[in-house]
């Protein structure tokens, strides 16, 4: 039995002095192995030319087209319609500006994160090509990884009821980016260091422990570890620096 | 019009793009990267396997040197490289990836002692020595004669992206995403920058800049079928030839993958074959040992694609409503198995397709995956006819990959031609200085707000641009693909002729205001149009079969009339590419001979 699919969409674009924030509706035949991917795409070049939405690699990897589906962010690659009742509801990420209909601009945002958290290796030493590269456990490479999976889609952001409180708020992404950081011997920084970026109100600290971050991350990320990791850290820190014997 | 100046401007900011933009923002150059993405999205990321470099750490990597790296991707590319560049190559990868641990990629490491491996369903045993303990190690990938690929997981383009972007923002470089090139500035002899449409706001931008570097991607969304991201559609590719001067390198290399699922066309790996994976057609047999009675599912990528198509066009496919397929059965080799060595895959069933492999078929047929052709350009990484326009990675023929390119060799062409480029490029803007013709910035200007302005009022009528585009991915699909002979390949070229007049016709059916996804294919679409020309002209006249250039009708290598690069440039006015050739290489260390895989019949 094909089932009729109906597509609550959310449409606006700023850029429009005549267009008003709405919702359309566009019905399609459900096919077999349909994502919200190539449901999309189907609405846009056979219904309405002008609906806008982001994907690119349409894979999970890349982290483009992360939508509020059915109250629930999450990547539309990777969402098949046969998990979802005949009505589906699309809606823009919130937190994020909007560029058009269900597209949000989460490259500024991520890119004033990364430049905050200062989201690369610390350190003095000089890179010499001529010598072998310095050694690494296996097993600390694998758990930095894990970390490292992070693709920068915005659902925890998103989900985060302190992020759609406040705007300074870093996120769960930041928060775990820093905690990679701080596994990683390469990178020099001390724990002051750390602390100055993270252990305030718009770090660890705004953290209300709500922890959809975690429930809503399409990679699976341990946000819920890192983020208590994180807090012990920066606890002990604030309680050295009382005492003035924090790195 | 907003015009913004710089030394050096990156169109696109993907690994290659990134690489060089790094080099020049250390060098104290002032650095802009245009992406039509946030720089983390590119398409880079998406190449999960692994990168070669021959540092030979890993027990069956060693022995391994460049020396050996070099023969392998020469005789990957069926001898159509610069032979040169492959040697260039090959001896930086391993500083390449040094210098990528340097700055912050989680390589996976040796482990010392015994561990097990899969080679074509068996296991064998293998013992890490531990004086290599900690070292960068590495995995097998085909066509290699060790084991080369370094690799973090399934994730490797994804790390090396995330810590360039990392190394790009601590040098300093100025990402401007969601800004698409769609012209390059030029007065014949010189580049001067570009004019680019924002794409949150539609606004049109002049990027002036001393030297500009174009780092795209390749072009597979021609493409009906395609591993690619949906923003590999050639806007690189597509600027470069719309000078009439720089010419595109050997258009018609293109590789295609034997398992794409059906229908998104997500990869699923090799090793599903490689482990002891079976492909069925629509009665559930086995066909591959009636064509390949040795190899069968184990022969090389292109010679399965090629059966593959061949038993489609049999009646043999599975028909389905994204057209005919067929079945990857990798059932017998168990959950254990699957679940462990193939999670990835199992991963890519239950996500894109709801497909469980432990207990069903997975729906494939083969795509495109990756363009050897490219904007041309020396081994500095220079394009070949305009001063000041620079090309890296998958955008560019540089020409390491000549008519195949070798797994692990994409990711590990990024950063290498990166490295390399961005050097020669700090010494060119060194000693340059530029004359910015405000004639020849306001002439393209003006060309291209008309273009869009015909476009959004449907002056020149309204067809459908998602049409014509559908339209041209068919003809190259069907006709320019895995098996190409001279009867289609012209009817592809008589066919994409009339779309291509079609395509100037293309009008708005929206209203084209803000980001507006319609425009922004409508601006490329002729341009696609003259790339997909070029590809199936370039097939169509190169009378040969070198590397995944299959022809039917000439299913020899001639080294004696083909060992040349084509080199496609489109003048004004024209219905057809102007086609030039060059020798594919000055430097000959290597020469040529027997792949020792896929066909061997040579004419010298």
């Amino acid at each position: 039995m094909t089932r009729r699919l109906t597509f609550n969409i959310f449409r606006y674009n700023p850029q429009d002095p005549e267009s008003v924030p709405h919702t359309d509706n566009f019905v399609l035949e459900e096919a077999e192995r349909m994502t919200l991917y190539i449901a999309l795409t189907k609405i846009r070049e056979e219904q309405d030319h002008s609906l806008t939405f982001d994907f690119c690699c349409r894979a999970g990897i890349c982290g483009a087209c992360a939508m509020v589906i059915n109250g629930r962010p999450g990547l539309a690659c990777k969402t098949l319609t046969k998990d979802l009742p005949d009505e589906i509801t699309l809606m823009p990420l919130p937190v994020f500006k909007l560029v058009g209909d269900l597209s949000v601009d989460t490259g500024t945002w991520f890119s004033a994160m990364n430049e905050k958290v200062e989201s690369w290796v610390h350190t003095n030493k000089k890179m010499d090509p001529t010598v072998q590269e310095e050694r690494m456990n296996n097993a600390l490479a694998e758990e930095i990884y894990e970390l490292e999976r992070c693709v920068e889609c915005g659902c925890c952001v998103a989900a985060c009821g302190t992020a759609n409180m406040r705007q300074d708020f870093l996120g769960a992404v930041a928060l775990n980016r820093i905690a990679r950081f701080i596994m990683d011997p390469r990178d020099e920084r001390t724990e002051k260091e750390y602390f100055e970026v993270v252990g305030t109100d718009e770090g660890i600290f705004g953290c209300m422990g709500l922890l959809a971050c975690e429930d809503v991350c399409p990679k699976q990320l341990p946000l819920q570890d890192q983020l208590g990791i994180l807090r012990r850290q920066m606890g002990w820190t604030a309680v050295k620096q009382l005492f003035h014997i924090a790195k | 019009m907003e015009t913004i100046y710089t030394d050096l401007l990156s169109i696109g900011a993907g690994l290659a793009g990134e690489r060089v933009a790094v080099e020049a923002a250390v060098a104290g150059f002032d650095t802009i990267c245009l992406s039509i993405v946030p720089p983390r999205r590119s398409h880079s990321s998406a190449a999960q396997g692994g990168m070669q470099a021959s540092l030979g750490n890993c027990a069956m990597g060693q022995g391994d040197n460049p020396d050996v790296h070099f023969q392998d991707t020469v005789k990957g590319s069926d001898w159509g490289c610069d032979q040169e560049v492959a040697r260039m190559f090959a001896e930086t990868a391993p500083i390449a990836v040094r210098e990528m641990a340097f700055w912050g990629i989680p390589w996976n490491r040796v482990v010392p002692g015994k561990s097990t491996y899969y080679k074509g369903g068996k296991q064998f045993e293998k013992v890490e020595a531990k004086e290599k303990e900690g070292l960068i190690t590495a995995r097998d990938f085909g066509g290699t004669a060790k084991w080369r690929t370094c690799y973090t997981s399934d994730g490797t383009g994804h790390t090396l992206l995330y810590t360039m972007d990392n190394k790009a923002v601590e040098a300093g470089v100025r990402v401007h995403d969601r800004m698409e090139a769609i012209s390059l500035i030029h007065d014949g002899e010189t580049c001067m920058g570009a004019v680019a449409r924002c794409m949150k706001t539609g606004k049109l931008r002049v990027y002036l800049a001393k030297a500009t570097l174009i780092a795209t991607g390749g072009y597979g969304r021609i493409y009906r079928e395609t591993t690619n991201a949906v923003i590999n559609d050639g806007s690189g590719a597509i600027i470069a030839l719309d000078t009439g001067i720089v010419p595109i390198g050997n258009p018609e290399a293109i590789q295609f993958h034997p398992t794409g699922i059906v229908p998104t066309h997500i990869l699923v790996t090799e090793g599903c074959r490689g482990d002891g994976g079976t492909l069925l057609d629509v009665d559930e047999k086995r066909f591959m040992h009636e064509y390949e009675p040795t190899k069968a599912e184990l022969a090389s990528r292109d010679v399965v694609s090629r059966w593959m198509t061949h038993h489609i066009r049999q009646g043999k496919g599975v028909p389905s409503p994204y057209g005919n397929h067929l079945w990857l059965d990798i059932r017998h080799l168990g959950a254990d198995h699957i679940k462990t060595k193939l999670r990835e895959v199992e991963e890519i069933c239950n996500n894109f397709l709801g497909v469980d492999p432990i207990t069903q078929l997975i729906p494939v047929r083969p795509a495109q995956h990756y363009t050897m052709a490219g904007v041309r350009t020396n081994k500095d990484g220079a394009a070949y006819g305009l001063k000041g326009l620079f090309s890296a990675g998958e955008a560019a023929c540089w020409d390491m990959h000549g008519f195949n390119r070798l797994g692990g060799n994409s990711l590990a062409e990024t950063i290498v031609a990166g490295r390399i480029v961005g050097i020669k490029l700090v010494e060119f803007l060194k000693g340059y200085e530029v004359k910015f013709n405000t004639q020849a910035i306001k002439d393209r200007v003006a060309i291209d707000k008309e273009r869009i302005e015909r476009l959004v009022g449907c002056k020149d009528g309204r067809e459908n641009v998602y049409a014509v585009r559908n339209a041209m991915q068919d003809q190259l699909m069907d006709k320019v693909g895995i098996f190409r002979n001279g009867k289609d390949l012209q009817s592809a070229v008589d066919n994409l002729q009339v779309i291509y007049e079609r395509s100037k016709k293309v009008g708005l059916h929206s209203n084209g205001i803000g980001a507006s996804p319609e425009l922004s294919l409508a601006i490329k679409i002729q341009g696609m149009l003259r790339l997909a020309l070029c590809v199936a002209h370039g097939a169509c006249v190169r009378t040969e079969s070198r590397g995944c250039h299959a022809r039917e009708d000439f299913p020899e290598r001639n080294d004696g009339d083909w060992l040349k690069r084509t080199l496609a440039t489109w003048k004004e006015g024209d219905v057809l590419p102007t086609l030039n050739y060059e020798p594919v290489t000055k430097v000959i260390e290597l020469p040529p001979g027997d792949r020792g895989y896929g066909s061997t019949k040579i004419i010298s």
